[in-house]
């Protein structure tokens, strides 16, 4: 009998032959999977939000299973002894009961809380890069405008999934959320009153909040996402100035199969990360808060690390309380200002500044290739500002801890806060700057003079002067210097980076530079062997 | 109602008329006879019932309070006077304040001061449990105050779940969740729980020591305040974090400052390597 022989290595692309006669997919399918994609470590920075939010989904959905969103009194019973026979809502106890009796609960439980740290610390990781390289110029504006969006979005949805198991900790937190806005003149107590269903904390607003948390606020963040992803489809990822790159192409590599896989490799490096942090480090520990009650507030009562700093403002308002005389007097509270008018500016200016900066250095083109920080100091000189603004505002977010443990008045904190808040961001701002453009004539010394080679050679007539390696053949200059020009990459000012040593471990952090392979993907051979330079070496064995 | 009335008139109309009938010098030695008389009663009866002058520098002692007192006399006069009576601006008067408040400042290190700040912290105790127990026998014995009951156990009895709420409730505020303590204004603090005894937290309770309130037998009751003795060290203390590492207990500020240095270092690194991989 003829055995039918059955080619295992031509089965997938007989699968795909089938695929494409019945779909006929196979035109745009190639146009997806060929797309490039710039490769820099920096470009990962977001993908670190995006692959935490796929986690807290699944970790979320594994969690809604066990929570009841009910205020209605219960007394525990669970198996953690110190509060059996304590009433409270059901909430509080069906999160104990995640923690304690369901199977693999508390760590499902502190990988969701562990990942909305994440998401939120990479959303502003990210922002950072993208606000110091300028990649939000135009065309990307929108794009900018959609990331700060997802901010704060992402802010809401970790406020209140915070706010649901309806612990000691988190009831401080709603307590404060209500303060806040009774404190808007006019609405505010409309606002409150229409949200809690009454007084605070009312019998309703677990229930809200869930619904908000686990429908209303994802959904958004996810419309949000969908469309920032889009829009870098669209207008191609930018990527940073060197050699065979231009504000016109994209070079990098494909789609598939190596961009897929590297970043599927990196979502479960992400994932492993939040999974041995969720294993290893609690966080939240409700049990120790206990059941939210009006009259219990526990010292270092803080909320999470992203809403920290409006915490931070308001301990640093001094109490200026406007009172406006009409009727029977109108009371401006002091916690208006830090905790509705400071969001509202930082969100504003935040949004807008791509049309601020666009119009302060007259520059209305469109922009593919990244700027370095260095050169665009007044940009990276506003960012640094920014950053201290909001450092200062987080530590004094939490200076009651850091007084308390570094044995720091806290007057003394709060003042140095206050005095901070002023004082550090325009001594960042001019640090900035003068180290940029430091850095710019760096740069622009190695290339007019070469590296520093280390070598001190004596001159006949007795002088010492350092040997220099240049960075081209010199062009007929007589003292060796040749004529290049800044092209806004990395200038090599290290023997290292030309090849005298090799990294110690071979492209393991770095790329190997290969200036010739770069333009093509690294798969392919060299188009043109690289020239031989003499090297200057060390004498050792590379190896 | 009215003869008996005028009967009475009468009888005072003639006591009135016979004092009027002497002289008015005899009168008036009369009345100093009288104040001497009374003043001499006062001062009489004063010295006979109040302790005397020299009473006062040696009072009657039990043994032990008598070694406590040649102890004081050499550590802690300096700053709270003769007889533990204060010294203005360096310490305040002990007469008083109870075994109580003795037991949990020297057991805990906090005194003898090692200088005037904000507040004393706990250092190791120079003072053996003996000699904590001659002082203080010693102050009670010369003031009287609030004393802890025997025994080293004081939480026995104690129902755990009761006395968290009660701890949330009432020391919370200050000590944190945890029981690790918390800042309170210009450089004062709540010290944490983590090493203190049973007896050194009843003692805590009953005396209210530096800016720590009284909790006195009316507003927490003796079994009360061995439930809270019994929630911090069985709960607190032993509680095996079945989250993992705890951070410190310090709450979010810790947790948002772990997720910088440990997730997105670790995530920085993971990036920079699969970028490098090209």
């Amino acid at each position: 009998m003829k055995r039918r022989k059955f080619d295992l290595a031509a089965t997938p692309g007989k699968a795909a032959v089938g695929v494409d006669d019945r779909f006929q997919v196979a035109t745009p399918l190639r146009k997806l999977l060929n797309k490039v994609f710039p490769d820099h470590w920096s470009f990962l920075l977001g993908e670190i939000a995006l692959f935490s939010f796929v986690v807290l989904l699944l970790t979320g959905v594994f969690l809604t299973f066990f929570f009841e969103p009910a205020m209605t009194e219960v007394v525990y019973n669970g198996s953690y002894a110190p509060l059996q026979g304590t009433p409270m809502s059901a909430a509080y106890a069906s999160s104990l009961d995640i923690s304690f009796d369901v199977r693999g609960g508390l760590v499902m439980r502190q990988m969701h809380h562990w990942a909305a740290l994440l998401f939120m610390a990479a959303i502003v990781v990210h922002m950072l890069r993208v606000f110091f390289t300028g990649a939000f110029r135009k065309p990307r504006e929108t794009n900018w405008i959609i990331g700060s969006l997802l901010f704060w979005v992402g802010f809401l949805a970790g406020f209140s999934g915070y706010s649901l198991p309806d612990d000691g900790l988190s009831g401080t937190g709603l307590r404060i959320a209500s303060a806040i806005m009774l404190s808007i003149p006019v609405i505010g107590s409309w606002v409150t009153s229409s949200i809690f269903g009454g007084e605070f904390p009312g019998t309703i607003i677990i229930s809200r909040f869930f619904i908000a948390h686990v429908l209303l606020i994802p959904g958004l963040l996810l419309a949000l996402i969908s469309v920032h992803l889009g829009l870098v489809f669209k207008q191609k990822h930018t990527q940073w100035p060197g050699p065979g790159r231009t504000n016109n192409n994209v070079v990098g590599e494909r789609m598939f199969p190596r961009y897929a896989l590297k970043q599927g490799g990196f979502f479960m490096v992400v994932f492993g990360v939040i999974a041995l942090m969720g294993g290893l480090f609690q966080i939240n520990p409700i049990w120790l808060f206990g059941p939210y009650e009006a009259w219990v507030v526990s010292a270092a009562s803080q909320p999470d690390w992203y809403v920290m700093f409006l915490d931070g403002s308001t301990r640093l308002m001094p109490a200026w309380e406007i009172n406006i005389p009409i009727g029977d007097g109108y009371v401006i509270p002091p916690l208006f200002w830090p905790t509705v008018v400071l969001p509202g500016i930082l969100v504003g200016l935040s949004t807008m500044y791509p049309f601020i900066e666009a119009r302060q250095r007259k520059d209305y083109k469109s922009h593919n290739l990244l700027e370095r920080p260095r050169d665009a100091p007044a940009r990276t000189a506003v960012g640094a500002m920014a950053v201290a603004f909001y450092i200062v505002l987080t530590l004094s977010g939490s200076n009651d801890v850091i007084a308390d443990k570094f044995q720091i008045s806290l007057n003394a904190m709060t003042w140095a806060g206050r005095i901070g808040l002023l004082v550090v961001p325009p001594l960042a701002y001019y640090v900035t700057y003068r180290l940029c453009l430091g850095l710019q004539q760096h740069d622009r010394e190695v290339l007019a003079h070469g590296v520093e080679t280390g070598i001190i050679r004596r001159l006949p007539d007795g002088r010492f002067v350092e040997v220099h390696q240049p960075l081209s053949a010199s062009n007929g200059h007589a003292d060796g210097h040749g004529q290049l020009d800044y092209v806004g990459w990395v200038v090599p000012k290290k023997m290292n980076r030309l090849g005298a040593l090799g990294p110690a471990i071979r492209g393991f952090f770095y790329p190997i530079e290969k200036p010739v392979e770069a333009p093509v993907s690294p798969g392919h051979p060299p188009v043109e062997a690289r020239p031989e330079r003499e090297e200057i070496g060390s004498g050792e064995s590379r190896r | 109602m009215t003869s008996d009335n005028d009967r009475r008139r009468g009888l005072l109309a003639r006591l009135r008329e016979r004092p009027a009938a002497r002289s008015r010098g005899r009168r008036r030695l009369g009345a100093a006879v009288r104040l001497i008389a009374a003043l001499m009663l006062a001062g009489g009866a004063y010295t006979v019932f109040a302790p005397g002058a020299q009473a006062q520098d040696n009072p009657q002692l039990t043994g032990a309070a008598a070694e406590g007192k040649a102890l004081f006399d050499v550590s802690c006069v300096t700053c709270h006077g003769r007889n533990a009576q204060g010294v203005e601006g360096r310490g305040p008067s002990l007469i008083g304040v109870g075994a109580a408040s003795v037991e949990f400042q020297v057991s805990s290190g906090r005194m003898p001061l090692a200088r005037q700040e904000a507040q004393a912290h706990r250092k190791p105790p120079v003072f053996t449990d003996e000699q904590t127990r001659q002082l203080a026998q010693y102050i009670q014995e010369l003031g009287g105050g609030p004393v802890v009951p025997q025994g080293d156990d004081l939480h026995e009895d104690g129902n755990i779940a009761a006395g968290g709420e009660l701890f949330r409730i009432n020391c919370s505020q200050c000590h944190a969740f945890g029981g690790g303590g918390g800042a309170l204004s210009s450089g004062k603090f709540a010290p944490s729980l983590h090493p203190a005894t049973d007896r050194q937290i009843y003692a805590a309770m009953l005396s209210g020591p530096q800016n720590m309130p009284v909790f006195g037998d009316n507003q927490l009751r003796p079994e009360q305040k061995a439930d809270i003795i019994a929630y911090i060290q069985e709960t607190l203390k032993h509680d095996q974090d079945p989250g993992g590492f705890n951070l410190g207990r310090y709450g979010p500020s810790t947790e948002g400052l772990a997720i910088f240095l440990i997730g997105i270092v670790a995530l920085v690194f993971a990036s920079l390597w699969i970028a490098g991989k090209s």
